[in-house]
């Protein structure tokens, strides 16, 4: 059972990645869409348009909600790879809990960091 | 030879024999190939310069899936490749790849029918008595038989096995094969076992580590395409974990046909094997029954 559900969750996760993707292409670099995400006539990549968006509550979590799905996307396609060099039971086992620990505390850490950057931002001025 | 079409090919062909090689190695034996040859005629020209060559073959026909071996870098059957197609003067035959070797062209299939077996490939139903000693048949359609039609052509030669990148790595992969055919008896309308391949397919031995390569499909000589039944096999798994997948009962059994005429159809051979628990003596194979 195990396996299928966490390879559902890596098409998932997939999917998920790319609605994000599309959502940052669309803010980020595209004049006609991002136009309405830049503050007071900024351009939406200028410092202040960053800094408002990160005081937004939906931008906080569609960038927890990247940070997770690519993370779990990324190190569930590592550890298809790395399990094709045949690894015994034991090394299976390492390679499931190591890729979880490092999963997970890069996903505490990125989203310490976006919960911190509103404080951030404001220390700077932005 | 002049005006015969007949032209000299070299048959590179990989020995090996555990008991007495400490590992392989590769014999030339030139072969006057004529027309209309395949590998496996050649095989046995090469035969009587290398008596102790061994291989499988049985049908030559493409039909019994013995002869399946990796000829010019390509898992093919021997028997179904004209050398004429190859388009090459040397012909390079080897035994089939991602397989231990029992001897020269020989491959040790008892992994890949060991993983058949443990997918169950077969129709699981409640009615075993009925299976046993079939009174009836079991309705289909036309369009239900569609379903798993193709992938039932599979002959188990291996060559997609042989294929297999994944396999060539990971040795606790299922494999294309055995794979292939849990997902046609999981398409029977007839069989009613996807619970129970469920529980051994979606854990590791499942179709998860395929990643869609589809030299599986490339190679199989009788176009099966088990690319194509792993994508469907995933696709059904995950719908059934998403409670989307659409489950059907399994078929029922149709009543004899009433009224029909049966003067002229041949009767059925009588069985050449009696119904478990019942001692009688099988029929001889030409003796026929009455029709019922």
């Amino acid at each position: 059972m195990r396996e299928r559900t966490l390879w559902t969750l890596h098409l998932g996760a997939g999917g998920l990645v790319l609605v994000f993707l599309a959502l940052h292409m669309a803010i980020m670099h595209l004049d006609l869409t991002g136009g309405p995400f830049g503050v007071a006539g900024a351009k939406a990549v200028d410092w202040a348009s960053v800094a408002e968006r990160a005081r937004e509550a939906f931008f906080t979590v569609t960038y927890v909600a990247l940070l997770g799905a690519a993370l779990y996307h990324g190190l569930f396609g590592f550890r298809n790879i790395l399990l094709e060099l045949n690894p015994g039971a034991a090394a299976r086992r390492a390679i499931d809990v190591g890729l979880s620990a490092i999963g997970l505390l890069l996903f505490l850490f990125g989203a310490w960091v976006t919960l911190a950057a509103p404080g951030a931002a404001s220390a700077v001025g932005g | 030879m002049a005006g015969t079409g007949a032209r000299i090919v070299t048959f590179h062909v990989r020995r090996y024999d555990p008991a007495t090689d400490r590992e392989p190695h590769w014999e030339d034996h030139p072969v006057e190939v004529t027309p209309g040859m395949t590998v496996l005629d050649a095989l046995w020209i090469v035969k009587e310069a290398a008596p102790t060559l061994a291989w499988r073959s049985s049908c030559r026909m493409g039909i019994c899936g013995s002869c399946g071996m990796l000829i010019n870098g390509r898992p093919r059957l021997a028997c179904n490749t004209q050398i004429s197609e190859l388009g090459t003067n040397v012909v390079a035959v080897a035994p089939l790849p991602n397989f231990g070797i029992v001897k020269d062209l020989v491959p040790d299939l008892a992994p890949m029918f060991e993983a058949h077996r443990e997918l169950m490939p077969y129709l699981l139903r409640d009615d075993t008595d009925e299976q046993d000693a079939p009174t009836r048949e079991y309705l289909q359609t036309p369009a239900e038989l569609e379903a798993y039609l193709q992938f039932s052509y599979c002959i188990k030669c291996g060559c997609c096995m042989a294929a297999c990148p994944t396999l060539a790595t990971d040795a606790g992969y299922a494999g294309p094969m055995p794979l292939t055919q849990a997902h046609r008896y999981d398409c029977d309308s007839r069989d009613a076992g996807f619970r129970a391949r469920r529980e051994i397919l979606s854990g590791p031995d499942g179709p998860w580590h395929c990643h869609y390569a589809g030299e599986c499909s490339q190679v199989c000589p009788k176009g099966v395409d088990p690319a194509r039944a792993i994508q469907l096999m995933k696709r059904q798994l995950v719908f059934d974990l998403l409670h989307l997948r659409r489950g059907h009962a399994p078929a029922s059994l149709a009543a004899p046909p009433a009224g029909t005429p049966r003067e002229g159809i041949a009767a059925a051979p009588a069985p050449t094997v009696a119904p478990p628990g019942q001692g009688a003596t099988p029929r001889s194979p030409g003796e026929a029954v009455a029709p019922r």
